[in-house]
């Protein structure tokens, strides 16, 4: 069995009064500007690719108007494709009929949006069982299951709360609560944390990594915000004008970033917190002694430990013990250094 | 000089009594063949219309004070309101009008069920689509401007006179609030969180109870409120065609020129109003406590 919980092949989305008519130059690969110009259609998203692995965290990056927010509200089809193929648990939702959709959607996937789109008359129980009301659940059950759940994500003692009386973070919590009392295996968060303030966005990350740790569901999750793609991200796809540019491992996109966009997006983090260790240690030297590091160290990390005995490498083990690289003093300063940086000039 | 250049070129009177007399044949001959049927449609709502009138006219007075006092309380949880509710009716009855009023108030009542019955679904028929609200909308604008007395007429000619025609002159003068309003809340519905529940996989008909009509309710209380107040204007313009209550004496008195029993009458009808409009607006405004973050319940 493939690893792979959600596929998306060839997707494309045209807006406008007659998409039909604006693909098919969007076949014949004509540009953006230009089918604007002439037939009053925008693109949205152009020939998207992505094979979403189960159990992990995919983030999809980019700035407002890239697409993120429509590209994954169609994979609950609450935007359908102008073309292109979607497929999850392999089965091809395109092809759902109005009550398979409304079963797919009550029973095998979720969603947690960016301004929380809470049910305001509803009280926290309420909302937090909406999922499994339209699931037509017995009331026990929805209760104790609620329950569980706001318990889970910290709300316990709030259950009688409207959302107009909780603050943002708990506002969000409450939209956590909600999506994962269905048991959905797939969560998509739309800019879940993006209107939070930074505290409370770090907090609720962690709250989010945390529940992953036990709970291993396949999370699409999207963000404008880098430090969050790498905090949280297994995989990070960024799309830029309704296309995605690079689709990879965090650590190879902070280190081969496919074109100058994506560098440029890279040049501002905080490298020293983001590059491990195992993406920048180069190959053993034979029988090499010194003080060992773990391959998934943050360089910040490393670098304190290098400080200690400045003139050794240090030998880079994997989660078993075995050594599989070794790093110097020289190559965690390159890797902190922002690659070819241009206005940095020796003299 | 031509004289369609000084005078209006009009179409000659004979034309114009033709096509009158063809309209009114038309109708008389629709209501002749119809009017029975219609008539007996309206059969179970009359005598609901009828029992309900007995009842409160039947019961002693105190009894229906005390019933509208608790309404009032469970609506409004009002001290103030309630007492006011309690010297207003007293001051009624003191007068010399509680029969009339109880006459006008079963009237009122059973118009405007009738009106909710009818116009919520209206509303929520409109709020789906923009076709039917396109055609819909200027039916109302049309039922809102035409003058009230209008509607007597063609009511008269198909059931006569008494409580039926009375009744379906009311309704369809006062349902337009109720369907625009509901028609409204609908649409005002936040869209985010209509997403929200498809995301949940919410039929439509679940979307519809659980979400649109709560979140419109404010809404709809408001056009309830509107519908109210316009029954009962009609229902004194509607003693024209024999319908009992308070807009009897107020007739009377236009005829003869009895100002006092005019104005008592129009006072008391004023009273009613009042009562209904505090009750419903207070109802509807406990009803969304959770907007102001609040509730204690």
């Amino acid at each position: 069995m493939s690893d792979t919980a959600i596929s998306v092949r060839n997707l494309y989305k045209v807006f406008g009064d007659d998409p039909g008519k604006a693909m098919k130059l969007v076949r014949e690969a004509i540009g953006k500007d230009e089918l604007l110009e002439r037939t009053g259609h925008v693109i949205g998203l152009s020939d998207i690719n992505m094979q979403i692995e189960r159990r992990k965290i995919q983030v999809v990056m980019g700035l407002s108007g890239s697409g993120k927010s429509t590209l994954i509200r169609h994979l609950n089809r609450l935007v359908d494709p102008t073309e292109g193929k979607i497929e999850v648990d392999g089965q091809d939702i395109m092809a759902y009929g109005e009550k398979d959709l409304l079963e797919f959607r009550r029973h095998n996937i979720s969603m947690v949006f960016q301004r929380f789109a809470l049910f305001p008359h509803r009280t926290v129980l309420e909302n937090v069982g909406y999922g499994l009301n339209t699931q037509q659940q017995p009331k026990v059950e929805i209760k104790t299951r609620a329950l569980r759940w706001i318990d889970r994500v910290g709300l316990s003692g709030y259950e009688g709360y409207f959302p107009a009386q909780l603050s943002g973070g708990m506002q969000q919590r409450v939209g956590l609560a909600r999506a994962l009392a269905t048991d959905a295996e797939i969560l998509l968060m739309d800019e879940a944390f993006s209107a939070l303030d930074p505290l409370i966005r770090a907090e609720m990350q962690t709250i989010l990594l945390d529940l992953q740790e036990e709970l291993h569901k396949t999370i699409v999750f999207i963000t404008h915000d880098l430090d969050e793609a790498l905090h949280i991200g297994d995989r990070i796809a960024i799309l830029r004008d309704g296309e995605i540019i690079q689709d990879d491992d965090p650590q190879n996109i902070i280190m081969k970033p496919a074109d100058d966009y994506v560098a440029d997006f890279m040049k501002d983090i905080n490298r020293s917190r983001v590059v491990r260790a195992r993406s920048i240690m180069t190959n053993l030297r034979g029988t090499e002694t010194g003080p060992k590091i773990n391959a998934s160290m943050i360089l910040e990390n490393v670098a304190q430990v290098m400080g200690m005995t400045p003139d050794k490498a240090c030998i880079v083990i994997n989660k078993q013990g075995e050594p599989v690289g070794r790093l110097t003093i020289a190559d965690v300063i390159k890797g902190m250094a922002r690659p070819n940086s241009s206005g940095t000039r020796i003299t | 000089m031509e004289t369609w250049f000084l005078e209006f070129p009009q179409m000659s009177q004979d034309a114009l009594r033709t096509i009158k007399r063809a309209i009114d044949l038309g109708y008389l001959n629709f209501s002749r063949t119809y009017g029975d049927d219609i008539e007996g449609a309206f059969e179970p709502v009359l005598y609901f219309l009828i029992w309900f009138e007995k009842l409160l006219l039947s019961a002693p007075w105190w009894s229906i004070i005390l019933v509208i006092a608790a309404i009032t309380w469970f609506a409004a949880r009002r001290w103030t309101l309630v007492f006011g509710v309690i010297v207003a009716l007293l001051l009624i009855g003191y007068f010399g009008m509680w029969e009339n009023t109880m006459r006008t108030m079963a009237m009122i009542l059973v118009c405007t069920l009738l009106a909710i019955l009818i116009g919520i679904p209206i509303g929520i028929l409109m709020s789906r689509s923009d076709r039917t609200q396109s055609t819909v909308l200027p039916v109302l604008d049309v039922m809102q401007t035409m003058p009230s007395f209008v509607y007597l007429i063609p009511v008269v000619m198909l059931l006569g006179i008494g409580k039926v025609p009375g009744l379906l002159a009311v309704v369809i003068y006062a349902i337009p609030p109720v369907i625009r309003l509901t028609n409204l809340g609908i649409r005002l519905v936040n869209r985010e969180v209509l997403e929200a529940a498809d995301a949940f996989g919410a039929s439509k008909w679940q979307k519809l109870c659980d979400i649109q009509i709560p979140l419109a309710m404010p809404n709809i209380m408001a056009g309830i409120n509107q519908t109210i107040m316009m029954a009962l204007a009609m229902v004194v313009i509607a003693s024209m065609i024999g319908v009992k209550g308070l807009g009897q004496p107020v007739l009377q008195a236009v005829t003869n020129q009895y100002f006092a029993l005019g104005l008592f009458n129009g006072l008391a009808v004023v009273a009613l109003a009042i009562i209904f409009d505090r009750v419903t607006q207070s109802w509807g405004l406990r009803m969304q406590t959770y907007r102001q973050g609040t509730g204690d319940e």
